[in-house]
């Protein structure tokens, strides 16, 4: 099956910033893909190039089997795109405003209107003036997820909803995964909402894919933090390729170990005699925070 | 009101560079009239001749007021007449950006939440823009002075000034206080703006003729400030009046503040249908445009009516006068005085068309920079359609409001003198005849708009050069081919002058041309930027 989105080598440049430098970025078709990355590190850029609104500096994009760029419209009807930052006609009723943004990509599922409405809570009937941004979200939310397209474009879609609403969208998410006929390209910071939906995982910093793939191909990247206690001290670990951040107390020894080097340092503790061990798994918190400090 | 000053510094940090200008620009132009009328009419006698005259121009004193005496303050004060409306303007538009502007864009929620008081925000906007207007008319003032005409008038010359920004920065604080939006909030006062220079043109005028209108001067407050007619009575009382008008304003807004919440206005949201009808972004387009066409449309049927019906009072001026019917005679007569008033007018209607396609343009810039774009170009909409759908209105918006006012003219004036049938086609000949011109002031606004989208706003710059030379230009002697520059200086002058095609022609061109030049940059550029 070919690629939903497929970005190679994308440059865009403001003025003197690259706000995106040597960007891969590769959506399977029907999957749900987490593109995680900080503030500022060119998340809604990209998804602004994917949509034909900024044009490419240099680099390969294709999307739906298109040129974003030149064949803008007709990719359109097959899209639908939730903007990092709503913000509505003020004199717009928001089921006006809903149904405006449905008919402009080509029709939109009365039914899941409807239902969607229901399940966000939201009253069509408000001018958008008088909406919060939580609100103005959903408006965004429920014209993208009621339209009937083979791909979804969501920039940060959760900022500003509150947990319960979070998780009426999760679970709309996680249906239009069931159902298997859409692809998602989900843009957040929050890791657990990207834990909880995604498929697989692109990290963003400073304009560059610095990794790529499934959730758990991330955490074979990861390190498993270890505390034992020991009948004896241990010997060698410290000269173990993969282990780092090793303190040795009295009787127990604590350190961070990476994937491959797990059974080589394991059989050292046992060696010497292990009376207790925790074991804590790495999370995506972890990897996340890894890249960023390392940056920093 | 703790914290006004530190708001204040704010409003001056933000306006560093726009506020300076205006403050400045507005008050130096009248130092140069007087060097120019000095040389056109070097004697007494040659003044008193072109103020006779003058004096007895309809055209003139609608555009300008009246005109009470011969000496070289009071010409200059008079030619400067338009002046205290562009005062006015840049002090409604100061005020309404730090007011309910703020309100709506959320940051004034930011600030309210430090330590400030429930009205600082208010009070820093108008201490801001006063204090601005009192620096420009010190400038006047000392610059009329320096040129050698008497310091009691200069001082009252650049308190009229002032004291036009003075009363519109209070008029405007209360609009700011009526509605949630920036937008209509400036639409109410900018109203009030035109409703005031209409009342003082109609009563003046009036006063001219049967007087049985000139009690209207007195209800505007370009009138009240008119009436200090500095150089001549330097009625300081009225700038106590005015000033007295201003705080009774203050007042009233900071009262109607008192009572609404944070971001609401007075008059409150209605809610709206749940199911929406608009499917289109030429529907769209139509419901954001639909508000700002009625009102413009509204405002040119009622200028035209007035406009139309003071023509005919225009040819009794001349009356038993033999030496001012002398010189009309040389003019053309009546009819050719008629002619050259509504010529004129037509000409103004042209002018303030040209800020309907300018603003009608800007609402795309708007929507693109407050993110409503960015949703519309996300569907299945092309840039050309969307782009389109504002140029519409940025095109065919001053047609409509140029037709209305051509019919207003006409049947009014036609009604009155008996000739509808010679009268209405004529009119509607004139207004309609701007639109060359007025086109390019939008086709201007396109090529900011697609090249340099943030300073699509400068497309005012270019309005505000065709009102310069078209009001003030040849009397500060500016040459002819800088007064080319303007595409109104190529209209014919209807009724009454040649209509001859080729600058029609030419000017349309340019539009075209322009126009397919800022939509191709449009299409290449980044949305947003």
């Amino acid at each position: 099956m070919t690629d939903a989105i497929s970005v190679t080598g994308l440059v865009k440049t403001f003025g003197q910033t690259r706000a995106l430098d040597d960007l891969d970025l590769a959506v399977r078709t029907g999957e749900v893909h987490g593109f995680l990355g900080p503030n500022g590190a060119g998340k809604s850029t990209t998804i602004r190039v994917l949509l034909g609104m900024m044009r490419a500096d240099a680099g390969t994009v294709r999307l739906l089997g298109g040129d974003p760029w030149t064949d803008a419209t007709t990719l359109h009807r097959r899209l639908a795109y939730v903007p990092g930052d709503v913000t509505l006609w003020p004199t717009l009723s928001g089921g006006e405003v809903i149904d405006l943004l449905g008919r402009l990509r080509g029709g939109l599922n009365q039914q899941r209107r409807a239902d969607l409405l229901a399940r966000f809570d939201l009253d069509p009937k408000k001018k958008a003036r008088t909406y919060s941004k939580g609100n103005r979200q959903k408006v965004a939310l429920v014209a993208a997820l009621a339209s009937d397209v083979e791909l979804l474009l969501l920039d940060e879609p959760t900022s500003g909803l509150d947990p319960l609403m979070e998780e009426v969208f999760r679970e709309a998410v996680a249906e239009e995964k069931r159902r298997g006929d859409k692809t998602v390209l989900l843009s957040s910071h929050i890791l657990s909402e990207v834990e909880a939906l995604c498929d697989r995982v692109t990290i963003i910093r400073d304009g560059r894919a610095v990794e790529t793939g499934t959730l758990a191909d991330l955490r074979h990247l990861t390190r498993t933090s270890i505390r034992a206690e020991l009948a004896g001290p241990v010997d060698g670990l410290a000269d173990l390729p993969g282990v780092h951040n090793l303190h040795a107390g009295d009787g127990h020894v604590t350190f961070d170990v990476d994937t491959a080097a797990l059974g080589a340092a394991l059989r050292r503790l046992t060696d010497v005699g292990v009376r207790g061990l925790v074991s804590q798994p790495p999370t995506l918190e972890e990897l996340f925070l890894r890249h960023y400090e390392v940056a920093r | 009101m703790t914290g006004t000053w530190k708001l204040v510094r704010l409003i001056l940090r933000r306006d560093r560079v726009v506020m300076p200008l205006w403050v400045v620009f507005l008050g130096v132009i009248p130092l140069s009239y007087i060097a120019t009328i000095d040389e056109l009419f070097p004697t007494a006698a040659g003044k008193a001749g072109y103020a006779a005259t003058s004096a007895h121009n309809a055209g003139f004193v609608a555009l300008y007021g009246q005109l009470f005496g011969s000496s070289i303050g009071e010409l200059v004060t008079w030619r400067a007449g338009f002046l205290p409306v562009m005062v006015g303007l840049v002090s409604v538009l100061t005020v309404i950006r730090h007011t309910r502007a703020e309100e709506e864009a959320g940051r004034h929620e930011l600030i309210g939440a430090t330590v400030v008081g429930r009205h600082a925000g208010l009070a820093a906007a108008i201490v801001a823009t006063c204090a601005a207007n009192v620096v420009m008319g010190a400038l006047l003032a000392v610059g009329m002075a320096g040129q050698g005409l008497p310091g009691a008038g200069s001082v009252a010359f650049g308190l009229q000034l002032a004291a036009s920004g003075w009363v519109f920065a209070g008029i405007a604080a209360v609009a700011a206080q009526l509605t949630t939006g920036a937008g209509t909030a400036r639409g109410i006062a900018m109203t009030v703006l035109g409703a005031a220079y209409l009342l003082r043109a109609v009563g003046d005028i009036s006063g001219m003729t049967s007087g049985a209108l000139a009690w209207l001067t007195g209800l505007s407050p370009i009138g009240w400030v008119q009436a200090i007619r500095p150089y001549g009575d330097d009625r300081w009382v009225i700038v106590a009046v005015v000033a007295v008008a201003t705080l009774v304003l203050t007042a009233a807004a900071v009262v109607l503040s008192s009572r609404r919440d944070v971001g609401a206005g007075l008059l409150p949201p209605r809610p709206g249908p749940s199911v929406g009808a608009l499917g289109s972004p030429m529907a769209l387009a139509w419901r954001l445009h639909r508000g700002l066409l009625a009102a413009w449309v509204g405002g040119f049927v009622v200028l035209g009516v007035v406009l139309g019906y003071l023509a005919k009072d225009v040819g009794d001026l001349v009356g038993d006068n033999q030496e001012l019917a002398d010189v009309f005679a040389r003019m053309g007569g009546a009819g050719g005085l008629i002619d050259s008033y509504l010529a004129g007018m037509a000409g103004i209607f042209g002018l303030i068309a040209g800020a309907y396609a300018i603003q009608a343009m800007l609402r795309a810039r708007a929507e693109e920079s407050g993110g409503r774009a960015e949703p519309v170009l996300g569907t299945a909409v092309g840039r050309l359609a969307w782009v389109g759908s504002h140029l519409f209105f940025s095109l065919l918006g001053p047609a409509a409001v140029l037709l209305v006012a051509g019919l207003a003219l006409g049947l009014t004036h036609g009604l009155n003198t008996g000739d509808v049938g010679g009268a209405l086609p004529k009119l509607l000949a004139s207004t309609l005849v701007q639109l060359p011109a007025v086109w390019i002031l939008s086709a201007i606004t396109v090529v900011l708009f697609g090249v340099l989208p943030r300073y699509a706003a400068a497309a005012w710059a270019a309005l505000a050069v065709c009102l310069l030379f078209g009001m003030v230009g040849s009397a500060i002697g500016l040459d002819q081919w800088v007064l080319d520059l303007s595409p109104f200086t190529h209209l014919p002058h209807l009724p009454g002058g040649h209509v001859t095609a080729l600058p029609l022609v030419l000017l349309s061109g340019i539009a075209v041309a322009l126009l397919a030049g800022g939509l191709t940059a449009f299409r290449r550029r980044d949305v947003p930027s």
